[in-house]
């Protein structure tokens, strides 16, 4: 009772990237907790799911597997979530803030009346006091993140209401194998009792799933443009950056807002998050949601012709000047003495 | 022919995509009053699915339901411009520092006392929270399915609204019956502009607050064009349970706020000299950071 719940989004029977992020997380929280760790797996043969999932450390796996429910659907899915937790009471439940887990995340906790927090970008323990009610709370989830356009960064607590649940997007936490022999037992669900013929009401008619175009977490070199690059067409300057030096182009939100590149090239809190070995900031102000998303790059190079943009101050090179006379500056030189 | 009852629920935010330095107060806070107030960007793309249903059922009705303080009337009156038929604001002390939880339940009173209808459109979140949560959580309240991440309603008869949904690395198309619940993407259709019939027709549209603070003659105006009237409910309106509302009806609460402040990393400073640049390219080959 009272253990981590991870909630693992399941695609074709392959466990998604960030689920095993969040278990990683999550078993870093239950050492310190005291407590399990457990995962919930909602889908259609599910018989090797355990080989996906004990090594990060899982101590119970619970299944619900069965043809209706894969792919997933909101009502199924919530209705076996909120009476799992109902029987097991988790003190925690962490889910990705994928457009599964942000779709059903929200419809569990107004079910259980239970808060949740999304996009965190950190989660801690640690206490918390109610000086009107004189009270106070062991062993909080701290959720923390930026907030209010990123001028802020808030850490909220669930004081009373249980489970205390929070999204976090892929990559944000790091992924960890705990130990490939780690032991664990799997629980089936009895889920026939939990869901109703009501719950297949929405129908799933077509689905296209594409490998992804655009892989920025494995990009070890990132060139990315902000809404200083002022058009869709000096974008076109990074890509070729990009391409000398074998990188992928990123982009700030207001640089993507701004239609200058497509969506999932976003880096930042509502983006992508990315740990290269270079990070090369062109055009970019750096709002603090964008440098959550990239201020663990090993090194970073801001272009910038603002010297007080906020970026300069987590660079490690600041070129003062004009994105559009640097850039052809880099890939004469790199053409010319790279090997 | 069948026609649709709407609500499009919608919110004005802080436009905070565009956070100029005047926005920040000398001790480090956010001055909110330095933000100009808008409708909320994915609410706009709700408000354009729903004209959409319109322009097919010109039956069909639209109301734009907003909760906020008494200056939220100007999305209604926006709403109104691009061919919304009504609007709600529901507006009260006692829902004030409502997380989403508490602010779903507010919005689902109201909805419960609107009556029958067909679907409740909205954007999939607001830019102010970027949470994407109320819209799943007043149909979890209304105990109604919903499809989130739409993009496009691809067909709609009687029996049910076909749906294109946005996902990370593809789409799917589902088949939702009525009454449903559908949160709108940022990708979808843009919403059309003002109609200069309408902002005639709706310019002086006000709600009771209003009218009495402008204290003007023309009350006879508002009872001799009814839709004139922009609807404002107060607790009072709605049947509520105090215990869920405003900071009382909210499981999470704000422990700290930590103002952004930025600790100065020593930069090397480098000009944008073909000499510079060619040292600093040099570095990071023989660092092995690029090649």
């Amino acid at each position: 009772m009272n253990n981590i719940f991870v909630y693992c989004e399941i695609e074709e029977g392959k466990v998604a990237e960030v689920s095993l992020e969040l278990l990683t997380k999550g078993r870093a929280l239950a050492d310190q907790l005291n407590c399990k760790l457990e995962a919930i797996t909602i889908g259609y043969k599910l018989d090797e799911i355990g080989k996906q999932l004990f090594p990060y450390g899982v101590d119970v796996i619970h299944v619900a597997d069965d043809k209706r429910l894969a792919p997933y659907t909101t009502l199924p899915h919530t209705s076996i979530v909120v009476n799992l937790f109902k029987q097991e009471q988790p003190q925690i439940a962490l889910m990705g803030a994928t457009t599964i887990g942000r779709d059903l995340g929200p419809r569990v906790s107004s079910a259980l009346h239970s808060g949740l927090t999304a996009d965190c970008t950190s989660l801690e323990i640690g206490d918390h006091e109610e000086k009107k009610e004189n009270k106070v709370y062991k062993n909080l989830l701290y959720q923390i993140r930026p907030a209010f356009g990123g001028n802020i960064i808030a850490t909220i607590v669930n004081p009373e209401c249980r489970p205390q649940m929070a999204t976090v997007r892929e990559g944000v936490m790091k992924k960890e194998i705990r130990s490939a022999s780690y032991k664990g037992e799997v629980k089936k669900i009895d889920f026939a009792s939990m869901v109703s013929p009501e719950d297949f009401v929405v129908e799933i008619i077509e689905r296209h799933i594409e490998k992804r175009k655009v892989n920025l977490g494995a990009a070890q070199i990132v060139v990315a443009g902000g809404y200083g690059m002022g058009s869709k067409e000096n974008f076109n300057s990074l890509y070729e950056l990009a391409e000398v030096l074998g990188g992928e182009v990123a982009a700030s939100r207001a640089a993507v807002d701004a239609g200058f590149a497509e969506h999932e090239r976003q880096v930042g809190q509502t983006g992508v998050t990315v740990r290269p070995k270079l990070y090369i900031a062109c055009g970019i102000s750096g709002q603090i949601q964008h440098r959550a998303g990239m201020e663990d790059s090993a090194q970073i190079i801001s272009i910038n012709n603002d010297p007080g943009a906020p970026i300069n101050s987590i660079a490690d090179y600041v070129i003062n000047g004009n994105v559009m006379d640097v850039i052809p500056k880099m890939i004469k030189y790199y053409k010319a003495n790279s090997k | 022919m069948k026609t649709f009852k709407i609500i499009v629920l919608a919110k004005q935010v802080p436009d905070t995509r565009n956070v100029g330095k005047d926005a920040m107060k000398a001790d480090g806070t956010v001055n909110r009053a330095a933000l100009p107030a808008i409708f909320n960007p994915e609410d706009l793309n709700a408000l354009e699915q729903a004209l959409r249903i319109k322009d097919q059922f010109p039956e069909s009705t639209i109301t734009i339901l907003t909760m906020g303080p008494g200056r939220a009337s100007d999305i209604i009156r926006e709403g109104m411009f691009r061919g919304a038929d009504d609007g709600i604001l529901l507006t009260d002390r006692a829902f004030a520092g409502s997380d989403t939880l508490a602010t779903s339940y507010a919005i689902s009173r109201a909805i419960a006392k609107l009556g029958k209808f067909d679907l409740i459109v909205c954007g999939r979140q607001a830019i102010d929270g970027d949470t994407a949560q109320v819209g799943p959580q007043v149909a979890e309240k209304l105990n109604l399915p919903q499809i989130t991440y739409v993009e496009e309603i691809t067909a709609i008869d009687q029996k049910g609204i076909t749906l294109k949904r946005r996902l990370e690395n593809g789409v799917e198309v589902v088949k939702a019956p009525f009454p449903s619940v559908i949160t709108v993407t940022g990708s979808a259709a843009p919403c059309r502009a003002r109609n200069a019939r309408l902002i005639m027709k709706y310019k002086h549209a006000k709600t009771v607050s209003e009218r009495q603070a402008a204290n003007e003659d023309y009350l006879s105006l508002y009872s001799d064009r009814p839709y004139l009237n922009i609807q404002e409910w107060t607790v009072n309106e709605v049947e509520v349970d105090f215990a869920q509302l405003g900071l009382t009806g909210s499981p999470t609460k704000v422990k700290k706020i930590d103002n952004v402040v930025l600790q100065a990393k020593d930069a090397r400073k480098v000009e944008a000299t073909d000499a510079e640049i060619n040292l600093l390219m040099k570095e990071l080959i023989d660092s092995h950071a690029i090649g």
